[in-house]
């Protein structure tokens, strides 16, 4: 008796210490960041390109990269995910699936820039902005996938049956339906993965690459942020490495933004 | 015609089920009539009412042996419903066999909606029509006053009684020759049990209903005919009358006075 309530104690006494020496770390890394950020930033930034020391195209371009990486990885996660839970008749393909999907969901992303190198880089000898889009979008298609399907998988079988039993065709009950009852959690899932691909560096070194100037053509090197910080850093001059506090402070407000909302919209849908 | 659906040495077995679940079903379903099923948790009277519109179908590998022969009033002829295959099919049939659940079911939309859906589904397009008969099928439903000025809001809010009459409604608007519903007042209060009691009592006008209820009075108050089933039997059927002051079998003797169950 006595021992066990000293190992409760010693317990306690441990797990409370990690999550504060947790905290305190990333208290300290969002407090630097903040700090150096804050200092060096200067409005100019948002209006200048790379070339003139300012981050317009970089931002830019890494929107449109996880704006084309949502357009192929949205549609292709929802309708996996759709097929596991609703579709998907042989159980060994669907759990084959699902366990590849969770492979994926924890596959370096570094991996994921070496593979889409080797299939879209390499072959056209140049970095673009497709293969970037690609490798995001493959960074997005586990995350959508997962959530789709534990979303769907909340639906009542209920709800499925009444609505083929006044006359639905499958396909209208999911869409009309099952995808309607889950769509809170299904768009926190959306949000989440662009919010992941959002911040990341590794699947673009070798793919998108970066650009010091403004473009839309996807088939040449493309503007990033998250490269360009990766690159600024190394620079040895004060400037360069200012520009990199001050892009890494913008990149975690928008990443902070993204996923707040999520995280709103989630207790939003408990609280109804 | 007198019998809307004949159901004749009907047999069914569950997907991956090694016996059938229901053995030489023998039951007829009266013209504008309320016949119940009653009897034991697991005797199969939802697996039986489920056959009646097909709703088993949504899930592969179930075993049909038999017929269900459902009037067909163009063709002035039973048809056998086992036969359907097609998905259009299908959805005509669930057009003319309605089906009410345990637990209410509402659709994540408006009120309005709710109705609307499965007559938008089946075709009709035209706005006023639309709205005309949502307004006939929640006055149907005995619905309409309590929600005429909410139409716009989510059906999940209503409560439990409201949300099953809206799912009576959703199923009336298609005017169904049947209404399929299995122990719909389970999960209702007493006031909200009586309110559906009453409207199937109207809905029996111009519908036929089969409804299984584990509630005895319920059968007594509402019922003209009763099947008593037993084992994936039908031990029993005949004027509910009958069934519950004459009872043929002893098994159904002692289930109606309550001496298992
Ligand atoms: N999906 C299924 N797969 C296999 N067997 C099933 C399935 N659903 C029901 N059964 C079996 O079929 C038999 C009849 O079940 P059914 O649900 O029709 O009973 P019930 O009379 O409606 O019971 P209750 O009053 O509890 O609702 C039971 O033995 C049950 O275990
Ligand atoms: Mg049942």
């Amino acid at each position: 008796m006595q021992n066990r309530l000293k190992i409760n104690k010693i317990i306690l006494f441990l797990s409370t210490a990690a999550a504060v020496i947790g905290i305190l770390f990333l208290l300290w890394i969002l407090l630097t960041l903040i700090v150096k950020g804050v200092s060096t930033i200067h409005w100019s930034i948002l209006t200048e390109d790379l070339i003139n020391g300012g981050i317009r195209n970089l931002l830019i371009g890494q929107f449109v990269m996880a704006g084309v990486a949502s357009v192929i990885g949205i549609p292709v996660g929802l309708m996996a995910g759709v097929y596991l839970r609703e579709y998907g008749r042989n159980m060994k393909l669907v759990n084959f699936i699902r366990n590849l999907s969770d492979v994926m969901m924890s596959a370096p992303s570094i991996v994921i820039g070496v593979f889409v190198f080797a299939l879209m880089v390499a072959p056209v000898n140049s970095f673009n902005g497709w293969a970037g889009s690609v490798a995001l979008s493959i960074m997005m298609l586990p995350i959508i996938i997962s959530t789709t399907d534990s979303m769907l998988s909340l639906v009542p079988n209920e709800l499925r049956e009444a609505g083929m039993a006044i006359g639905g065709s499958k396909h209208r009950i999911i869409l009309d339906i099952v995808m309607k009852s889950a769509k809170v959690g299904i768009t926190t899932g959306v949000l989440l993965a662009f919010a992941r691909i959002i911040g990341e560096t590794a699947p673009l070194i070798f793919t998108s690459a970066n650009s010091a100037f403004l473009t839309f053509n996807l088939n040449d090197q493309f503007p990033s942020l998250t490269v360009a910080i990766y690159n600024l850093a190394n620079y040895p001059d004060e400037a360069s490495r200012n520009l990199a506090w001050s892009a890494s402070f913008v990149l975690t407000v928008i990443v902070l933004s993204i996923n707040l909302t999520g995280r709103f919209l989630t207790t939003h849908k408990k609280r109804n | 015609m007198e019998t809307i659906l004949e159901i004749k040495n009907f047999n069914f077995t569950y997907a991956g089920a090694l016996e059938p679940s229901l053995k030489h079903i023998d039951l007829p379903i009266h013209t504008n009539k309320v016949t119940a099923l009653i009897g034991p948790s697991g005797c199969g009277k939802s697996t039986l009412l489920r056959a009646m519109n097909r709703i088993h179908d949504i899930y592969p590998g179930h075993t049909y042996e038999g017929q269900i022969l459902l009037w067909d009033q163009e063709a002035q002829k039973h048809n056998n419903i086992l036969y359907l295959e097609k998905e259009d099919d299908m959805i005509a049939l669930r057009q003319k066999v309605g089906m009410i659940f345990q637990k209410p079911t509402p659709f994540p939309m408006s009120i309005f909606d709710n109705v609307a859906y499965g007559l938008r589904l089946s075709g009709v397009k035209n706005h006023s029509e639309l709205r005309d008969r949502v307004e006939v099928a929640l006055r149907g439903a005995a619905l309409w006053e309590e929600v005429r000025d909410r139409l716009k809001e989510n059906g999940m809010g209503l409560s439990g009684g409201q949300q099953q009459r809206l799912c009576i409604a959703r199923a009336v608007a298609l005017k169904p020759s049947i209404l399929l519903f299995d122990e719909p007042t389970s999960a209702l209060d007493p006031k909200s049990t009586r309110a559906i009691e009453e409207l199937i009592e109207e809905l029996k006008q111009e519908i036929s209903i089969v409804i299984v209820t584990h509630n005895m009075q319920q059968a007594v108050r509402i019922s003209d005919y009763t099947g008593f089933m037993y084992l994936g039997d039908l031990v029993e059927y005949d004027t509910t009358e009958n069934v519950f002051n004459l009872p043929k079998n002893e098994l159904t003797k002692d289930y109606v006075m309550g001496r298992f169950g």
